[in-house]
């Protein structure tokens, strides 16, 4: 560790947060740890599979969304614009039991929706919790995305079109990866708020790391020492996004003004 | 025939939505006008919070600056359900636990004020960082010159540096005012009658769903775009008078 960063307060208050632990861990109750050893495990995944696959689903959606806003003609402009809006404008919570309540309700009354192969999964809860936390992020991608589609700077454009370069290849090799690297600080930030929101889905039973700790404290009556633990596994996943994007940041070249 | 059946409850169940008794427009709205108070106290409590946090890390000392850290830290990287949960425990525990230290009955804390303090301490954290940004922003010769003239720190925050940053924190504000307005719906979740609650529970009544989600996604897209467009012309007053990047 370097010098700098251990000053004689930051030692106190490393003192003070190792004795809060240390409390924690001797007073606090945690004999209900063991009997729930296989359920963290497989709550800890269905969080972390969800925050994966809806942001790649998510991104996938949002580069035609930040696309269409940026250079697309105003018939497909309008309607990306309108799906930002009114994504960003409604709660997160209040799509996902539209979806959830809303299409659980209708599909079973359409007879070939319940006796097609797809019925068994789609009576289960993780199809719309993760059809609900991708339109999420693309509708937020999707405005961050017009931003960097539009931040790039037009004599790289110019310069392709001018060796004759095809529009698609134009996308692929100069137009998105500038943008990405424009958007990869702001991704990093909107992962963690990503994350932040998985917890919504144990709304509509669908069991991750949350519904776990619920599960905890209506089964013993323990309030805090789940919340806590819980809020430290949060704090793990979050750090452990920020390394990822500060790793992806670093392997991008960037001239040093 | 099903299909039929539903295409008819559709039509019927608009209904559904006005406002005397057999509707439940009075419900939604009341959970509307809910949701916008706390959202308004939420707001004005974390901008408070944002203020003192702000000046904390800026001019505080190195044990203020590290605590700050800490609280920003920790509220931007746990999940505000999570916070929720916690905060709201916390409060209504220690609150009573002093009651009945200073000889008092315990006391039933009200929904209305446990949200308002529990989002006003998340939005504090978001609103620290971004009114640090924003009194960064101001010309330090302009603080310096009102120090130079003998002006009290508290005179200068509230003559000088206050009005200087506001037009480049009200981008982030407004934001922020925005995630006050929707982070009002996990109050859904702790059962406080707000209108994502309000609306799950005439939904879950009358089993029409797509009507009341979609009415109650309506209001919220009216609140939004409302005080995005309130915002914007606050912007243009607390800009009067900067020079705009044009030219």
């Amino acid at each position: 560790m370097n010098r700098a960063f251990w000053q004689p307060h930051r030692l106190v208050m490393a003192a003070v947060a190792l004795a809060l632990v240390a409390w924690c861990a001797l007073t606090l109750r945690w004999d209900w740890l063991p009997d729930y050893l296989g359920l963290a495990p497989l709550g800890l995944w269905r969080t972390i599979w969800i925050l994966l696959a809806s942001v790649t689903l998510g991104m996938a959606l949002a580069i035609p969304l930040g696309l269409a806003q940026a250079a697309g003609p105003w018939w497909l402009a309008w309607p990306a614009r309108a799906f930002c809006t009114v994504i960003r404008g409604t709660p997160l919570l209040l799509q996902l039991w539209l979806l959830y309540y809303g299409l659980g309700s209708l599909f079973p009354q359409i007879p070939w929706i319940r006796h097609s192969e797809l019925w068994p999964i789609l009576r289960q809860a993780w199809p719309y919790a993760l059809l609900a936390l991708t339109l999420s992020f693309a509708g937020y991608e999707g405005e961050v995305m017009r931003g960097a589609f539009r931040g790039v700077a037009h004599g790289q454009l110019e310069a392709a079109r001018a060796m004759g370069m095809p529009r698609l290849t134009l996308l692929r090799r100069i137009w998105l990866p500038q943008a990405v690297q424009r958007a990869l600080p702001t991704l990093g930030g909107e992962t963690v708020l990503q994350l932040k929101a998985t917890p919504l889905v144990a709304t509509i039973t669908v069991v991750d790391i949350y519904a776990v700790a619920s599960r905890v404290r209506q089964d013993t009556f323990i309030t805090y020492e789940p919340l806590l633990l819980l809020a430290v596994v949060y704090m793990a996943i979050t750090g452990l996004i920020v390394l990822l994007f500060r790793a992806l940041e670093r392997r991008i070249p960037s001239r040093a003004a | 025939m099903s299909a039929l059946a539903g295409a008819a409850l559709a039509a019927s169940s608009l209904d559904l939505l006005q406002y005397s008794p057999p509707g439940w427009g009075a419900n939604l709205l009341r959970g509307l006008m809910n949701s916008i108070i706390i959202a308004f106290g939420a707001f004005g409590l974390g901008s408070l919070i944002g203020v003192a946090g702000a000046f904390g890390k800026l001019y505080g000392g190195p044990v203020t600056r590290d605590l700050l850290a800490i609280y920003t830290t920790v509220v931007r990287a746990v999940p505000e359900l999570v916070l929720i949960l916690i905060l709201y425990y916390a409060v209504t525990d220690s609150v009573n636990r002093l009651l009945i230290g200073f000889g008092f009955d315990r006391i039933q804390i009200s929904g209305l004020a446990a949200g308002i303090a529990v989002l006003g301490v998340v939005q504090g954290a978001y609103a620290t960082e971004v009114l640090r940004g924003a009194i960064l922003s101001v010309p330090a010769g302009q603080i310096e010159a009102a120090r130079a003239m003998g002006m009290p720190p508290a005179l200068l925050a509230r003559r000088i540096t206050l009005p200087l940053m506001l037009s480049a924190a009200l981008p982030g504000l407004a934001n922020l005012w925005l995630i006050a307005t929707k982070d009002t719906a996990l109050l859904a979740v702790v059962g406080f009658g707000e209108l994502t609650q309000e609306t799950r529970q005439a939904a879950g009544t009358t089993k029409a769903y797509f009507t009341f989600f979609m009415a109650a996604g309506a209001l919220y897209l009216v609140l939004s775009i409302g005080s995005g467009w309130i915002f914007a012309r606050l912007e243009r007053w607390a800009r009067r008078g900067q020079r705009g990047v044009r030219g």
